[in-house]
């Protein structure tokens, strides 16, 4: 099973991230990992939740725009150069890498990263290749 | 088909005759019993015997819609109050009302001029008109209503909102027409698709008439494609009775104006100027069939122009095209006029912005539109959101050669009407 983000739009409108959020908070809802992109006058959020199906149709209900993808969770070592490696094998292997954030919390020893590439399944082969460790969507919602 | 083949397809020379005598009818008839014309003929030192030819008319007063609130409620009637059996106020979108009567000729007549358009566009006995205008001092539903009795069809008298109530009126009793707001259709499109029915499978609409707001071709296209229908555009304003002033026939290529009870004129609203055929300007209409209120040269406030050439059809009367603005909807920035429905044109034919939008003023140099985005086209990249902005400002710089700040919206943020859609905020101050 592939690792499943969340993506929102939102809009750029005081409170409008808090409310996401709370629509969340009372569905239970415990956030893994999150990151926004924003422009001048809107934004988008991305999370990752031990849920996303859930967290889906929770947020759809309250009206907010969202939408589920697939992206590729990597264990890196947690020591300098540890993330800058991962890249650079994807940019070997001419891979795009479109956005990507952090995990708060570690999988044993190593950092969790987050990261969308142009192919996902490119993406995964060529770090499973490389000996990354690439999280399956249990791994990672477990965490 | 024809209600009235005669007088639909009247030449143009009987035609001319016809509203000659009827213009001197009423000339004479304002001036006898409105001392409001009485006044202003004697201004302009006319009097209703220099009435001989229908160019004539341009010798005439206007009559300003703030005529008509001046001498509200009852000093542009012509008849006395017992000859009256209905009244009506202007939809009121700005300020005071006016008061429109009716005697029990007049409903008749309307009625006609409906029963024209109907059979027109293909109605027919056994049709079912789903009537979603406002009932009450508003004309929009109303007329049509006594028009749609006069062909003989089923009419439902929902009038606009509840929405489900709307969606099962049409299931149940198989609904074939509908006599809506453009916004309103845009609306019940949504609903639509949200409870996931298909209009084409799950109801027996065939045709729908848009009126009461201004819309562009790319609306039509829109909702003729969405419910498997024609559309037809529909012109109309209460101080000339209501809906039946022009509509289209099945060409759909602008709407025939019933010219043997009206005389239009396009004119340049600054100047007053009359303007011919084919150019933009302002609708002045006089009423030549109208017993309890002739009104003489009537600023519409409309911007249309006349078609020039004849309609397939075979009807002499000629057409004006869909209202492009009104003369007070009309926005300035940065000097440049500005009419909403150009923006709205500009949205329709981007894919991945919904039917709502807003315009927002807040200095001279300045505009924002605000739209929102359809739900099922986030894919969750900026970049594609980025580039849907640009694309956005870039096609209405073009069309309205002003760059306005687009704003991209969830959607179901804007108010959503089920009337008369509020399209333009404007917080200057002067």
């Amino acid at each position: 099973m592939e690792v499943k983000q969340i993506s929102l739009f939102l809009e750029n409108k005081k409170g409008r991230l808090s409310e996401a959020l709370d629509v969340l908070a009372k569905a239970d809802i415990n956030i893994r990992a999150l990151s926004i992109a924003d422009t001048s006058d809107f934004g988008i959020l991305r999370l990752i939740v031990p849920d996303p199906d859930k967290a889906k149709k929770v947020l759809t209900k309250s009206s907010f725009t969202v939408r589920e993808s697939d992206v590729i969770a990597v264990g890196v070592s947690d020591k300098p150069g540890g993330l800058a490696s991962v890249l650079k094998l994807l940019t070997d292997a001419d891979i795009n890498v479109e956005y990507m954030y952090a995990f708060v919390e570690k999988s044993g020893e190593k950092a969790v990263v987050v990261l969308r590439t142009d192919s996902i399944s490119n993406g995964k082969k060529a770090l499973k290749k490389a000996g990354v460790t690439v999280l399956s969507s249990r791994d990672v919602y477990g965490l | 088909m024809f209600w009235q083949k005669d007088i639909e397809m009247i030449s143009r020379r009987a035609l001319e005759e016809l509203q000659l005598k009827r213009l001197k009818q009423t000339v004479r008839q304002a001036y006898k019993n409105i001392p409001f014309y009485k006044e202003h003929f004697s201004k302009l030192h006319i009097q209703p015997k220099d009435i001989t030819s229908l160019k004539d008319i341009r010798k005439l007063p206007f009559t300003t819609r703030e005529d008509l609130r001046e001498y509200y409620p009852f000093g542009m009637l012509a008849v006395t109050k017992e000859q009256v059996v209905r009244l009506h106020t202007s939809s009121g979108t700005t300020g005071k009302p006016k008061a429109i009567f009716f005697t029990k000729k007049d409903v008749d007549r309307a009625a006609e001029l409906i029963a024209r358009c109907l059979i027109m566009t293909g109605v027919a006995k056994g049709d079912v008109l789903q009537n979603m205008m406002t009932y009450g001092l508003f004309t929009g539903a109303l007329v049509m209503h006594y028009g749609a009795e006069k062909v003989g069809v089923l009419v439902i008298p929902a009038g606009p909102g509840n929405t489900k109530r709307q969606i099962a009126l049409m299931q149940d009793f198989k609904t074939t027409t509908l006599h809506i707001t453009p916004s309103y259709a845009l609306y019940l499109a949504t609903v639509m698709q949200n409870e996931g029915l298909d209009p084409q499978k799950d109801f027996s609409l065939r045709r729908a008439y848009l009126g009461s707001e201004p819309y562009s071709e790319e609306t039509r296209k829109k909702i003729e494609k969405f419910f498997h229908i024609d559309v037809y555009n529909s012109y109309g304003l209460s101080e000339m009775n209501g809906p039946g002033v022009a509509f289209e026939c099945r060409e759909k290529n602008g709407m025939h104006l019933w010219e043997d009870n009206f005389i239009m004129e396009v004119i340049d609203p600054d100047t007053g100027e009359t303007k011919p055929d084919g150019e933009k300007g302002e609708l002045v209409l006089t009423t030549l069939y109208r017993e309890a209120m002739p009104i003489l040269r009537y600023r519409t406030r409309d911007i249309t122009r006349i078609l020039p050439g004849k309609c397939k059809c075979g009807r002499t009367h000629r057409r004006i095209s869909r209202i492009i603005g009104r003369t007070d909807d009309m926005i300035i920035v940065r000097g440049v006029n500005i009419f909403p429905q150009q923006i709205e044109r500009v949205l329709m034919g981007v894919k991945a912005v919904a039917q709502n939008y807003q315009i927002v003023l807040e200095s001279y140099d300045q505009m924002t539109v605000r739209v929102e985005i359809v739900k099922e086209l986030f894919d969750g990249k900026v970049d594609h959101l980025v580039n849907l902005r640009n694309e956005i400002t870039e096609k209405i710089r073009s069309e309205i050669l002003v760059r306005p700040k687009v704003e991209l919206l969830e959607p179901g943020t804007l108010p959503v009407s089920e009337g008369k859609a509020i399209r333009v905020i404007d917080k200057r101050t002067l």
